[in-house]
């Protein structure tokens, strides 16, 4: 089986987010970037695929050469080869015409991303990569099994959770539960040497027209403070949620 | 050229946000200066969309849809899309609809602009304000292709009323092969869910363990709200997964949130953002939260929750 793990290259959780050249770009001034914690959930269940049932697993990121340190983590943890496609991501419809290319020329049995990026929260890479490459698709996937070509998956629902089967090729955009938390690996020193004899394979972009065009950012506005009520008077914040605030 | 929009249903009934993308889907036809036609697919009756601004509903009834399919669904919307030679196709944030809606800008060959705030600031260029970085800053993206798809952050826009009628129409679109089939549904259908609820009662690591969520629960009945929690609680195994709200977890945007034993951690903020009006019920004046919220209460949720939930009692007995 051979597998393709999607990796996005995103601030870290933690990071403040400004904005430069006019609120036209990303301040990355003192940001850490890592992989997206939805597709790093994603990368260990292709380790388990891989240590389990032999899968080859190979991470694509498409973007310029400030995301190799997040592709060398990737192999780190364990995968096989990386692949670079130069090119700024701008927009997820062309991100994922770049991706639907690799994943023809390299006929992936699976691919897993992730629900969406936790900076440009599109959630519309992997389901784009599914309608450009016919593959079949399962978003919110929480739980994945392969046996030959079937596949039986476990996707979130609003309120609940649904048990589905389908057939490879698949893509999977995925998030926790895929693996747990404790599940995912910290890269060791051995995998961290190793990391630097593996493959990362810089790749030409195609031509991609893009669907949207990011003009500007805005923060949110300031909030003012908060109104504090005592604790012997709860009849206040009743009174308030009402009437103030209007939502009870 | 009318604005089409697919107005989402369960069990047969259609659902609050399919109001709120009509309502919507209204206010761009507006600024377009078209009609509004809805698309929905196994729905019962959808009368009542006349009054959030919808003229026409295209109704799909096909017993091999009565799982919600992505690739079906978005197939239908396609069509729909073609049939009324709409520029503009408006969806909801739901999971289902987030699922379904890059395979149908595939389709359509249409950029896509997910979680959108607001009505468009401009159609020429096509301009929308949408949440980014997990809802600690917008994005304002224009829409370059000639068809748009449009997802609507839940709540984000209401419901606007509007006086008029819609006429229905039987729509019978060809659906390709679905590759996705269900095998079974576990979901708890007397709970308002998260994506779904006005009101979101949440409670962190300072409610000490699971036995104690007893009163979480009562107070999200009185309210009628959803529960939600804060990760560790559900990496503890407190309480499910699909209750996770933040960053990683599921996004809240609600009008009301509130907050008991919870510390206000960037991660956890981020994904309860959106929501309009937060409460926070930390026996700590220093938790994050305080900064975060418009209500705080500094108390002992031991205290303070039980209280409240006989205030909210006595409130809605008026
Ligand atoms: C990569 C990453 C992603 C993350 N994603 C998320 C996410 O999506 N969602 C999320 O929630 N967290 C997330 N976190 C974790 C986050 O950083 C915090 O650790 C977490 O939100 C803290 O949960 P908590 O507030 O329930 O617990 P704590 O931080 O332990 O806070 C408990 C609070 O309860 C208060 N308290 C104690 N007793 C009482 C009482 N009797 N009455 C009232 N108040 C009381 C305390 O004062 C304290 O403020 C993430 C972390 C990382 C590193
Ligand atoms: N530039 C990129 N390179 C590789 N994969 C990406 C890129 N952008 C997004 N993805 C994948 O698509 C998923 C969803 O991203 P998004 O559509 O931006 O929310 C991510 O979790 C990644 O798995």
């Amino acid at each position: 089986m051979k597998i393709l793990v999607c990796i996005s290259h995103v601030p870290d959780t933690t990071s403040k987010i400004n904005f430069t050249d006019g609120d036209t770009k990303f301040d990355t001034n003192g940001v850490q970037f890592v992989i997206n914690p939805n597709d790093e959930f994603g990368l260990t269940r292709a380790m388990w695929f891989k240590e389990k049932q032999g899968a080859n697993v190979t991470v694509v990121n498409v973007g310029g050469a400030e995301t190799e340190p997040t592709l060398r983590k990737a192999l780190a943890i364990g995968a096989d080869a990386a692949i670079r496609i130069n090119t700024p991501a701008t927009d997820g419809f062309s991100v994922a015409k770049q991706l639907a290319k690799v994943i023809e020329d390299g006929g992936y049995d699976l691919v897993i991303a992730g629900r969406e990026s936790i900076d440009y929260n599109g959630g519309m890479v992997p389901g784009m990569i599914a309608g450009l490459t016919g593959a079949n698709f399962v978003n919110n996937c929480i739980g994945l099994e392969i046996e030959g070509t079937s596949a039986t998956a476990t996707r979130e629902i609003d309120g609940g959770k649904e048990t589905v089967a389908t057939s490879l090729p698949l893509i999977v955009g995925g998030q926790k539960g895929l693996v747990e938390e404790s599940d995912l690996k910290i890269p060791n020193m051995r995998g961290i040497m190793m990391a630097r004899k593996k493959p990362l394979t810089v790749l030409d972009p195609v031509d991609a027209e893009a669907g949207t065009r990011s003009v500007s950012f805005e923060k949110p506005a300031p909030k003012g403070d908060v109104k504090l009520v005592s604790p012997d008077n709860l009849d206040e914040l009743v009174d308030l949620l009402h009437n103030e605030a209007k939502v009870i | 050229m009318s604005v089409l929009v697919y107005t989402e249903s369960e069990q047969n009934k259609l659902k609050k946000a399919a109001f709120e993308v009509a309502s919507y889907a209204k206010a761009v036809a507006d600024q377009l200066g078209t009609t509004v036609t809805a698309v929905a697919i196994n729905s019962g009756d959808t009368s009542e969309l006349g009054n959030y601004g919808v003229d026409k509903v295209l109704k799909v009834s096909n017993s091999d849809l009565e799982n919600f399919n992505a690739k079906g669904y978005a197939d239908i919307i396609k069509q729909a899309a073609e049939a009324e030679n709409a520029k503009v196709v408006i969806l909801s944030s739901s999971a289902d609809s987030k699922y379904l809606a890059p395979l149908l800008a595939v389709g359509l060959n249409a950029g896509y602009a997910s979680n959108v705030v607001e009505a468009p600031s401009s159609i020429s260029p096509f301009t929308v304000k949408r949440s980014a970085f997990t809802n600690k800053a917008f994005e304002i993206a224009e829409i370059k292709s000639d068809i748009k798809v449009i997802g609507v952050s839940n709540n984000s826009f209401g419901l606007v009323e509007n006086s008029g009628s819609a006429t229905a129409e039987d729509f019978s679109p060809s659906i390709s092969e679905l590759g996705v089939t269900v095998k079974s549904i576990d979901k708890a259908t007397d709970k308002v869910t998260i994506a779904d609820a006005e009101i979101v009662v949440s409670a962190g690591r300072g409610l000490k363990g699971p036995e104690n969520w007893g009163m979480i629960e009562e107070l999200a009945d009185v309210l009628g709200a959803a529960t939600a929690c804060s990760k560790p609680v559900s990496d503890l195994g407190w309480r499910p997964h699909s209750e996770h709200v933040g960053q990683t977890g599921k996004p809240v945007a609600s009008n009301l949130y509130i907050a008991i034993g919870i510390s206000g951690a960037i991660q956890h903020l981020a994904g309860i953002n959106a929501s309009k009006v937060k409460v926070v019920i930390n026996t700590d004046p220093e938790a994050p939260f305080f900064k975060a919220a418009d209500y705080g209460v500094v108390g002992d949720a031991f205290e303070v929750v039980p209280q409240l939930i006989e205030k909210l009692k006595a409130f809605k007995a008026q």
